[in-house]
């Protein structure tokens, strides 16, 4: 052929003749990206000597104010001291066996229900595993029964709550989304109208006043003596905030889906409820997983903001433990150090497990 | 088998029995101020085969479709497997489960292996039990050719691979009444006879059959009645030899010319 005379010839020599021709051609190809390159290099020069040093080689782990003040760089020590307070708010000392005892058990569940993509056979057990799993999380973080002592929920805290808090939340915004989207598309006009102010509503107001709202303005409206629980208000607020975001994610798939195959299943005999669970949603929320997730992180983060009403996420025992001793207040960097790295070590597998997901499942039906 | 299959006799058509399956009466249909169906009647017969052809926007498509009720019609009647649709779900469900439409664009399940678009309806419609339609299926997959691809997905198959599928998969639903709107246009020529082949064996098994489509040598090989719209009208209505050799109206004979011409 002619046209391998084009091609460039294979590199050979030696292994630095080769990063020598690998470089000119990918770093210094014409003077822009030279500069560039350059750039990047003074950046990363400026950037990573001093961190590395502020965070590891002139940092220390003792866990007394005294051991932190000896140091030049990062004050882990207030990390290590407040370790529990910030993993479990104000959780009763000698019990957060318990907190600690559900988070394993959450996450149990979670991987284990991640984990039906790959193997079949756990799937049947999805479903038995959460009706079982949720009140065991339940009796732990409680108690009152089997001698544990009882906790209020109002002393629950820390990466549990967030934990709890999203979980149950995914759970139950990924249904009543659904129903939103399909809601929204209903030729009923009751069930649209409805849908539609909703989702309007709701995406139209910040999460802070929907947490607000559910947590000073609604008990007005109960009748006296009915009260409901905090926690529970904070986590419908959560729920109802992002069915409403999800529901346009879904319907955003639902009218991707081409019209001929509503048609194969109505003209098959499929019902409308068959058809879409059968045929029409698996394929709608196949292509709606990187939005889906999207939406699942950014409300783990918005968990946080519970905190304006009064319960204590992981975010918040992080503030806990700055305020904990004025001499510690200083360490605040540290403090939200540590709980960026573990808040991207969560949304970060969730990423990397959406885009195994997507993966997975395009196996074998190239279209 | 069923009654139907059992008269198979190799190479001649059965005639079509008395027993009328289909009737359409005055019905019409407006998309808006666009008239597209006007005043059709159609009766057709248990086990007749009849080919509906026409100019682009002619109304064929939309007719063979209000027939399982994936259109609605304003006015008139139209009675299938003497139930009538009209709002009642019911009725259109129960319809939808004998009448079966094979489309242009196949519509197969892209998240489906071939043998799980197949076994789908009659599991969840028919309430088979899953071996038994397992079996079914792949009897199915064995008369349209086909059946060393049962584990594949629709996409890793041809076209007219894909558009045999689909005709198993309304088989597998056992249908009274087939539907066809325009099986073979979608197709890349050198597929267009894989599918008629199939289509032929059906005519001659005696399932009644609607079939929008332009294939002229499908029309004389099995049709009892060739029906020619144009503008939302049943312009033209004759057996086969009739048809071709002697179109009474002006439009059918313009139509003929330019689709024969080449």
């Amino acid at each position: 052929m002619a046209d391998n005379a084009k091609l460039p010839p294979l590199p050979t020599g030696t292994f630095s003749a080769r990063a020598v021709a690998w470089s000119k051609k990918n770093l210094f190809d014409g003077w822009f990206n030279t500069l560039l390159t350059l750039g990047s290099i003074a950046f990363l020069v400026w950037l990573i000597p001093p961190l590395v040093n502020w965070a590891i080689v002139n940092a220390t782990l003792e866990p007394t104010i005294e051991g932190c003040a000896e140091v030049t760089g990062a004050c882990w020590g207030f990390v290590n001291a407040n370790l529990r307070l910030i993993l479990f708010g104000t959780y009763p000392f000698e019990e957060q066996w318990r907190p600690l005892l559900a988070m394993i058990v959450l996450m149990g569940i979670i991987c284990f229900s991640l984990g039906g993509v790959k193997y079949p056979s756990f799937r049947k057990a999805i479903i038995p595993m959460w009706v079982i799993g949720v009140p065991i999380i339940a009796i732990l973080m409680w108690g009152g029964m089997l001698g544990l002592t009882y906790v209020q929920n109002s002393y629950w805290g820390g990466l549990p709550l967030t934990l709890i808090l999203s979980a149950i939340g995914i759970i139950f915004a990924f249904p009543l989304g659904l129903l939103l989207a399909l809601g929204r598309q209903s030729t009923m006009p009751a069930i649209k109208t409805i849908s539609v102010v909703y989702i309007e509503v709701i995406r139209g107001v910040p999460l802070i006043t929907v947490l607000f709202m559910a947590s000073v303005m609604f008990p007005l409206f109960l009748p006296d003596g009915v009260t409901i629980d905090k926690l529970l208000r904070a986590q419908i607020g959560i729920i109802l905030f992002t069915a409403a975001y999800l529901a346009e994610v879904f319907r955003g798939g639902l009218q991707a889906v081409p019209r001929g195959q509503f048609e194969a299943g109505d003209s098959l005999g499929l019902s409308y409820w068959q058809s879409m669970r059968l045929i029409i949603l698996p394929q709608a929320l196949r292509l709606v997983i990187p939005p889906t997730v999207n939406s699942f992180i950014s409300m783990l983060k918005d968990t946080t903001l519970v905190v304006i009403i009064g319960l204590f996420d992981f975010l918040g025992t992080v503030k806990l433990a700055l305020r904990s001793d004025p001499a510690w207040t200083k360490y605040y960097v540290e403090g939200y150090a540590f709980a960026s790295a573990i808040f991207f070590l969560i949304c970060f597998s969730m990423a990397k497990y959406s885009a195994y997901l997507e993966k997975e499942l395009r196996k074998g039906e190239q279209r | 088998m069923t009654a139907t299959e059992a008269q198979t006799t190799n190479g001649v058509v059965p005639p079509p029995s008395n027993e009328e399956v289909i009737t359409v009466s005055k019905a019409n249909k407006w998309y808006g101020n666009f008239h597209v169906l006007k005043d059709i009647d159609l009766h057709v017969r248990k086990g007749e085969r009849i080919v509906i052809c026409g100019p682009s926007g002619s109304g064929k498509s939309t007719l063979i479709r209000t027939l399982n009720r994936l259109e609605t019609y304003q006015s008139g009647e139209i009675t299938v497997d003497g139930i009538l649709l009209g709002d009642d779900v019911k009725n259109i469900e129960a319809v939808r489960r004998e009448v079966c439409m094979v489309f242009q664009h196949f519509n197969l399940f892209p998240h489906m292996t071939v043998l799980e678009n197949l076994t789908l309806a009659p599991i969840w419609v028919r309430k088979m039990p899953k071996k038994e339609a397992i079996d079914l299926a792949m009897h199915y997959l064995q008369r349209v050719r086909i059946a060393e691809q049962a584990h594949k997905f629709p996409g890793q198959l041809s076209g007219g691979q894909q558009q045999r599928v689909a005709i198993a998969r309304s088989l597998c639903m056992q249908p009274k009444i087939m539907l066809f709107d325009e099986p073979t246009s979608a197709l890349d020529p050198e597929m267009v006879k894989e599918v008629l082949d199939v289509m032929v064996e059906l005519a001659k098994e005696g399932m009644t059959m609607l079939c929008v489509t332009h294939e002229m040598g499908f029309a004389k090989e099995v049709a009892d009645r060739v029906v020619f719209m144009d503008a939302g009208e049943i312009v033209e209505m004759a057996g086969p030899q009739e048809f071709f050799a002697n179109p009474k109206s002006e439009r059918t004979k313009l139509f003929l010319s330019q689709i024969l011409s080449h």
